[in-house]
């Protein structure tokens, strides 16, 4: 998990020093890895239509009037109180912050 | 000529039928062979809203069903003659299968957002637990229509997601509120006007389970470190705390899937319980309710689930340990077994009596088969995404 994160780091740096471009957007194959785990493994409150659960819901209209850099930090780190943990043992920062942009249009399938 | 074969084969089926006495005519004139459902049951495929009935006997899929919505977090009861599954999707769907005829009954949309269901002590009875809006709604099992409904309302204007609901007996539903921090109880002795009563639990229950005797409601706690517990035969005493601070003051630990909490717990004297966040199974006796010991396992459990006889307790884990199964023997409290059915195990169903054990692993589409004596895989089946499975023994159960 680890050696397969650092080596998608790696890789994106490489391809970001070829291309010059300043935003970090996760391989195409750890784009299917964050949807899976979204759906499945946030699913598991959230609900996998993101509808909401045990969780609140991450559609887009629900969270339309929140910031995305404390929706960020609410993955990263968790909500202490509630049952949202933090997840930055399996997520990276900028993987969350693409996370939060996809929710905010409308996840993935 | 054709003819003449047609009116042979009818006489055949007439001979057939006349000697064998094992086939029924339904009304649009096809025959299906007369069965009885102990050894079946059915597979939530949560993506697509579809189930697959098996057949724990050949251990073979015999039908696969539709249109039943969002089946994320599904569960199955089944009516007390066995026949009638009713499955609770997350979307609200309430749906009544019949298992022999393989086709959907009824269907009916009873909620926003629904976590779950019950049937009574008499059969009579559906109850649904939802999150939104959040409360319980009670049908009539024959035609799904709706009875009566209890809104978990429990301060003014604010209403809790429900979580945990087992019918108990006497035809009551207890229940917890994970937002309200009480167990309610409700009796549905008369259907349209069901009587609740509440009991403070503890900072939010996250699910709930009954004794197989059906004396002892527990409540495992999100918010604290410990399990609430009311004694529905003397439910005036209120709620005793169990297990109380397990966690002794250390720092809470980041939970990635809620524990699900049912009767299969109690084994061998005992409660097996899943510890929130740690990597552990609690073990009450479970006349005393006193902590007897504690095993450590390979994750965060998520069903810590006992065999039929008692002398196994099979747990699966949360993310990210969620490819292991541990087996704990009930006479040495020790793990005597892991196993790797696949990826993204979800749950765990043993056969009426105990011989095999179905597990799903999502990620690989599949359903695998255990026997519980020599640990071997004896069968497997495909199945889309199979998260519950639900056997039809689950229906002479009290609290399933």
């Amino acid at each position: 998990m680890l050696i397969r994160r650092i080596a998608a780091g790696a890789l994106g740096l490489l391809l970001l020093a070829g291309a010059g471009l300043a935003v970090a957007e996760p391989t195409p194959a750890r784009q299917k890895e964050l949807v899976h785990m979204v759906r499945q493994d946030c699913g598991s409150c959230h609900g996998m239509t993101l509808q909401g659960g045990l969780g609140p819901a991450l559609l887009p209209a629900a969270l339309a009037d929140k910031p995305a850099e404390g929706l960020v930090a609410t993955i990263i780190g968790g909500r202490p109180g509630t049952a949202m943990p933090p997840w930055h043992r399996f997520l990276a920062e900028d993987e969350a912050q693409w996370i939060v942009a996809r929710l905010m249009e409308g996840f993935p399938k | 000529m054709r003819t003449v074969l047609y009116l042979l084969g009818l006489i055949a089926t007439a001979i057939l039928l006349a000697a064998c006495g094992s086939v029924a005519v339904r009304e649009g004139g096809s025959a299906v062979p007369l069965r009885g459902t102990g050894d079946l049951g059915l597979v939530i495929e949560r993506a697509s809203g579809h189930v697959t009935l098996v057949n724990t006997s050949s251990r073979e899929a015999y039908a696969r069903i539709g249109g039943l919505g969002d089946l994320s977090h599904a569960s199955v009861v089944y009516s007390r003659d066995a026949r009638y599954a009713y499955v609770f999707g997350r979307d609200g769907g309430l749906t009544k299968l019949d298992l022999l005829e393989a086709r959907i009954v009824n269907r009916v949309m009873q909620s926003g957002n629904a976590i779950g269901g019950s049937i009574s002590q008499d059969g009579r009875i559906v109850v649904a637990q939802n999150y939104t809006p959040g409360g319980i709604k009670a049908f009539d099992a024959d035609t799904l229509e709706l009875l009566s409904e209890v809104p978990a309302e429990y301060a003014p204007g604010q209403f809790s997601k429900v979580v945990g609901l087992a019918d108990v007996p006497g035809n009551k539903f207890a229940y917890a509120l994970f937002d309200g921090g009480e167990i309610w109880v409700s009796d549905f002795s008369d259907p349209k006007r069901p009587v609740t009563a509440r009991y403070p639990a503890g900072r939010q229950p996250y699910d709930g389970l009954v004794t197989p005797n059906g004396r002892h409601y527990l409540a495992g706690l999100f918010g604290e470190d410990g399990v609430a517990l009311l004694d529905l035969w003397q439910p005036e005493k209120g709620v005793q705390r169990i297990l109380d601070k397990y966690g002794k003051g250390e720092e809470k630990l980041p939970v990635f899937k809620m524990p699900h909490l049912r009767g299969w717990s109690v084994a061998a004297g005992r409660a097996w319980l899943p510890a929130i966040g740690r990597h552990e199974v609690l073990v009450a006796d479970a006349s005393t309710w006193m902590e007897t010991a504690r095993v450590a396992v390979k994750g965060q459990p998520v069903f810590v689930m006992a065999s039929p006889d008692g002398r196994q307790i099979w747990v699966n884990f949360a993310f990210p340990d969620n490819g292991w199964v541990q087996v704990i023997d009930t006479l040495s409290g020790q793990v005597v077994q892991t196993l790797q059915p696949g990826k993204a195990v979800l749950h765990m169903e043993f056969t009426p009596r105990g011989e095999a054990v179905w597990i799903s692993a999502r990620d690989d589409n599949r359903i695998v088969i255990y026997d519980t004596r020599s640990f071997l895989r004896i069968g497997s089946l495909a199945a889309e995404a199979p998260s519950g499975i639900f056997f039809t023994s689950r229906a002479a159960r009290i609290g399933f």
